[in-house]
C-alpha cells in the first residue's frame, strides 16, 4: 500500500491536460518593448490616434514603475525586453465569417472543448476565441444584436463602436493603475467588449476563451464590460496554454461597470499551464480586475475558481459607488506542486447601504502556498455598509502553505464588518473513512474537495459547475495520502 | 467467509495484535470483548486496512482473496464493512452524495451499472425505514455536527445502503440510549441471513440480549484468551477480565 507521501509526490506524474501547441504559421513581433512596438500594434489593429496617444501613455506610466514587493512571495525577475508583444496566425485571406475560420484554429479550440461551431456550440453560450494576440472568432453575435447586446472583439469595438470605448476605457482601470495595468495599456492585443443596453437581460452566457500558444509571447487582453440601467449579464473566461519549459506572462485587465440596477456575474475559471513538478515553467498570472457599481442598486458579483498558473497574483476588486450597491467574490484557488497564488478581493464601500460578500476557499496541496489577501474599505458616506467575510483553507500534505491578510479600513461607525477564517486538512482519518466505504483516495480527495468548495462552484453558471469540478478533481488527483 | 490465522500486527513498532486465530463461517455472529486497550479496534483497524498498523505475521483470507493484499477500498468493494468506534466528520460532503458515491463505486467493482437516481432514492427510503434513520440527517454534511447516537445509527445505516459480506460493529452499542440500541440491534437482526456475518465489538452484555452471537471471545493484551457462547459473556458482566490473566498466561 502507498503511504501519504507517495501519494502526494505522485502529484508529480499527474499531466496538464491542455499542454499541446498548436503548428500554425504565426506573425510574431521581435521581441521587445518600447515605442515602436506600442506604434506597430496600434497600426495592426488599424487603430485611431487617440487610442494610440493612450498606449503611449500607459507605457510612459509603466517606465516610471516598479514591481510590487508586498506579495506573500519573491517577485521572479521579469525580463519585460525579452517577450514579443504580439503573436497572431498568419490570416490566409480577408475572413469574413466563422465558416473561414482557419481549419487548425478551429480543431484547437474544439480540442480544447470549445466548438466555435454555432451547431456545435453549448446552447445558450455565445463565444468569443482569442487565440495569442487577436479573436478568431465569436459565435451567435447576430442573435445577440437583435436584442441590441454588443458582443465582440475589443479590435471590433474600437472599430464599430468608439465612443462607448473611449467613454468607459481605463475608467476603472486607469492606464497608470499598477505596472502589470499599464505594461497592459500600453501593448493590450485583444480581448472582449460587452455592452448590454439598458433593460435588457442578455439571453446567453457569454464567455471568452483565453488561449495562448506562441512562445516567448505573453497574452495581455482587455475586457470591458458595460451594463446599462435594468440590464443583467452573466460573463465567463476559461483559458489555457500549451506546456513550456520558460515562464509566460499574462497580464490582463478587465474593467465591469454597472449603471443603474445593472448586475453583472463575471465568472473565471483560470487552467493556465501551471509549470511542472519542479516549478519549471508555467504562466505568471499578473491580472488586474475591477469592476465599478457606478448605479445605485446595481451589483457586481465575481467568481473564480483558479486551479492554474504558475503565480496568481490577482484582486478582483469591487467599488460600490451607487447606494444599495452589492459586491460579491466567491473564489476557489488551488495549488500543488510549487505552484504560488497570493488571491483575494478589495471592496470599496463608498455608498450608502451598500453590501459585500467575500467567500474565498484556498486549496493547498504539495509545496503549494496559497495567500488569501483582502481589502474591505469603508467610506465616509458608507452609511450602513455591511460586509461578510469568510476565508477558508484546506490543507492537503503537510508542505504546503496557506495564509490570510484581511485588512478592513473603516471610516464609518455605523458599518458593519464581519470576517470568520478557518483552516483544515483533509485528515487521513477522512480519507480512510471514505475508503473503508469503497471510495478510492483520488475520488475521496475529488469528493472532500468539491464538498469544500460547494458554496463558491455553486455560484457558477450552471453549464460550466460540472466542468469546474472535473477540473478540482483532475488537478488534485494524487496529491492526498 | 473470514479465516484469521496467527494475525501479529504493530504500530509504531509496538506489538498490538499478538497472534490471533479466528474463524467466522457464513451467517454466523461472533462477539469480541475484553478491556480497553486489549486490541479490539486495532483488529477491525487491521482488516479493514488501516494504513499505520504494519502486519507483522498471519494471514487473512476473505471469501477466498487473501484480504491482506487488498487496498482499503477493494476491502470494502469485496464486502468488509466497518461500523466505526469514532465516525469522522467530513464537512461539505452531503450524507446523501457520499453514499450515492459508496454505493456506485462498490457496484462498479462488482461490473454492475451505476444506479439510477430513482432507484437510489428507493433504496435509501427502505433502508431508512429498516433502521429507522432520520431522513433529516440525509442531507446533511457527513456526520458533521451528528450527536454521537446519531453517528453511530449512520453507520448502521450505511450497512444497510452498502449491504457487505461482513460488517464489523466497533462499539457501535456505546454512547446510544435504550430505545436506540434497540433500534440497532433490530436493524442488524433484520440483516441478518445465511450469507452475512457480523463481528460485534462491544464491552457490554445488553447489546447481546438483543443480537444473540453464536460465539463470544475474549480479546486479552492482543490475543484471543477465550472462546465460548452468549453466557460467557454473563460470566464477563459478572467477573470482570482479571480473572482472565491467568489464561493469558496459559496461552
Ligand atoms: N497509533 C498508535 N500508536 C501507538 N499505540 C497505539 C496506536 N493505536 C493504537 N495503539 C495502542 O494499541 C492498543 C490497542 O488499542 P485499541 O484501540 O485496539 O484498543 P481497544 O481494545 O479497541 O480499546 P477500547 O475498548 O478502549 O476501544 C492500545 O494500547 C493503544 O494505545
Ligand atoms: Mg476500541
Amino acid at each position: 500500500m502507498r503511504n501519504s507521501n507517495e501519494i502526494i509526490d505522485d502529484i508529480a506524474n499527474k499531466e496538464y491536460e491542455f499542454g499541446f501547441t498548436t503548428d500554425i504559421e504565426m506573425d510574431i513581433a521581435p521581441a521587445g518593448l518600447n515605442e515602436e512596438i506600442i506604434r506597430f500594434i496600434s497600426a495592426k489593429k488599424e487603430e485611431p490616434e487617440w487610442l494610440l496617444e493612450w498606449r503611449l501613455k500607459g507605457y510612459q506610466a509603466f517606465k516610471k514603475m516598479q514591481l510590487p514587493s508586498w506579495q506573500h512571495f519573491p517577485m521572479p525577475a521579469i525580463d519585460f525586453q525579452a517577450v514579443s508583444y504580439y503573436a497572431a496566425p498568419k490570416k490566409k485571406k480577408q475572413l469574413a465569417s466563422l465558416d473561414e475560420v482557419d481549419p487548425e484554429l478551429l480543431a484547437t479550440f474544439e480540442k480544447l472543448g470549445i466548438p466555435l461551431n454555432e451547431q456545435k456550440a453549448l446552447s445558450g453560450v455565445a463565444v468569443d476565441a482569442v487565440f495569442d494576440s487577436v479573436s478568431v472568432a465569436t459565435t451567435f453575435k447576430g442573435k445577440l444584436k437583435e436584442m441590441g447586446v454588443i458582443f465582440c472583439s475589443f479590435g471590433e469595438a474600437v472599430r464599430e463602436h468608439p465612443d462607448l470605448v473611449k467613454k468607459y476605457l481605463g475608467s476603472v482601470v486607469p492606464h497608470s493603475d499598477n505596472i502589470f495595468a499599464a505594461l497592459n495599456a500600453a501593448v493590450f492585443s485583444d480581448g472582449s467588449f460587452v455592452y448590454i443596453p439598458k433593460g435588457v437581460r442578455c439571453p446567453m452566457e457569454l464567455s471568452t476563451y483565453f488561449r495562448i500558444n506562441a512562445q516567448n509571447t505573453g497574452q495581455f487582453e482587455r475586457t470591458l464590460i458595460i451594463a446599462d440601467d435594468n440590464s443583467y449579464v452573466s460573463y465567463l473566461e476559461g483559458c489555457t496554454a500549451p506546456m513550456r519549459d520558460e515562464n509566460q506572462l499574462h497580464a490582463a485587465v478587465v474593467e465591469l461597470v454597472a449603471l443603474d440596477h445593472a448586475e453583472i456575474k463575471y465568472s473565471t475559471v483560470q487552467n493556465w499551464y501551471p509549470g511542472d513538478k519542479d516549478g519549471k515553467g508555467g504562466i505568471y498570472n499578473f491580472v488586474t480586475k475591477r469592476g465599478i457599481c457606478k448605479g445605485n442598486s446595481s451589483k457586481i458579483s465575481w467568481t473564480q475558481v483558479e486551479t492554474g498558473s504558475a503565480i496568481t497574483w490577482k484582486y478582483p476588486s469591487v467599488i460600490l459607488q451607487g447606494d444599495d450597491a452589492q459586491g460579491e467574490f466567491y473564489s476557489v484557488a488551488v495549488v500543488r506542486n510549487k505552484q504560488i497564488a497570493d488571491t483575494g478581493t478589495k471592496i470599496y464601500h463608498l455608498g450608502r447601504n451598500t453590501r459585500s460578500r467575500i467567500i474565498s476557499k484556498g486549496i493547498s496541496a504539495g509545496q503549494g502556498d496559497n495567500t488569501y489577501r483582502g481589502l474591505v474599505q469603508v467610506g465616509p458616506r458608507a452609511h450602513n455598509a455591511r460586509n461578510f467575510t469568510q476565508c477558508d483553507s484546506l490543507l492537503i500534505g503537510n508542505r504546503c502553505g496557506a495564509h490570510t491578510f484581511p485588512y478592513i479600513e473603516s471610516r464609518n461607525k455605523s458599518a458593519t464588518v464581519e470576517h470568520e477564517a478557518t483552516t483544515s486538512k483533509i485528515g487521513e482519518d477522512q480519507i480512510f473513512y471514505l475508503n473503508q466505504r469503497g471510495i478510492d483516495t483520488e475520488k475521496a480527495v475529488a469528493l472532500i474537495v468539491n464538498g469544500y468548495a460547494k458554496e463558491v462552484l455553486n455560484q457558477l453558471p450552471m453549464e460550466f459547475a460540472v466542468e469546474a469540478q472535473k477540473l478540482l478533481s483532475i488537478t488534485l488527483e494524487g496529491s492526498v495520502g | 467467509m473470514l479465516t484469521i490465522k496467527n494475525l501479529h500486527a504493530e504500530v509504531d513498532g509496538k506489538a498490538i495484535l499478538k497472534g490471533i486465530d479466528l474463524e467466522i463461517r457464513k451467517g454466523e455472529v461472533h462477539a469480541i470483548m475484553g478491556p480497553n486497550g486489549s486490541g479490539k479496534s486495532s483488529l477491525a483497524s487491521v482488516l479493514a486496512g488501516r494504513e499505520n498498523y504494519t502486519v507483522t505475521q498471519g494471514e487473512v483470507n476473505f471469501d477466498g482473496k487473501e484480504l491482506l493484499e487488498l487496498s482499503p477500498e477493494d476491502r470494502a468493494r469485496e464486502g468488509v464493512f466497518l461500523a466505526f468506534q469514532y465516525p469522522v466528520e467530513i464537512p461539505g460532503v452531503s450524507n446523501l452524495n457520499f453514499l450515492k458515491t459508496a454505493l456506485n463505486e462498490i457496484r462498479a467493482y462488482k461490473g454492475l451499472p451505476a444506479l439510477e437516481a430513482k432507484e437510489f432514492l428507493k433504496l435509501t427510503k427502505e433502508k431508512q425505514q429498516l433502521v429507522d434513520f432520520n431522513a433529516n440527517l440525509m442531507n446533511r454534511s457527513l456526520n458533521e455536527g451528528f450527536s454521537g447516537g446519531e453517528k453511530k445509527r449512520n453507520e448502521i445505516f450505511q450497512l444497510a445502503m452498502l449491504d457487505p459480506k461482513l460488517g464489523i460493529l466497533d462499539e457501535t452499542d456505546s454512547g446510544l440510549d435504550i430505545d436506540a440500541l434497540r433500534i440497532v440491534a433490530n436493524g442488524v437482526n433484520k440483516l441478518r441471513g445465511p450469507e452475512k456475518s457480523f463481528l460485534l465489538i462491544t464491552h457490554y452484555q445488553r447489546l447481546l440480549d438483543y443480537i444473540i452471537p453464536d460465539f463470544v471471545h475474549v480479546l486479552y493484551n492482543g490475543r484471543i484468551v477465550k472462546t465460548g457462547t452468549k453466557e460467557l459473556a454473563l460470566e464477563l458482566e459478572e467477573k470482570g477480565y482479571d480473572w482472565l490473566r491467568e489464561a493469558e498466561v496459559h496461552v
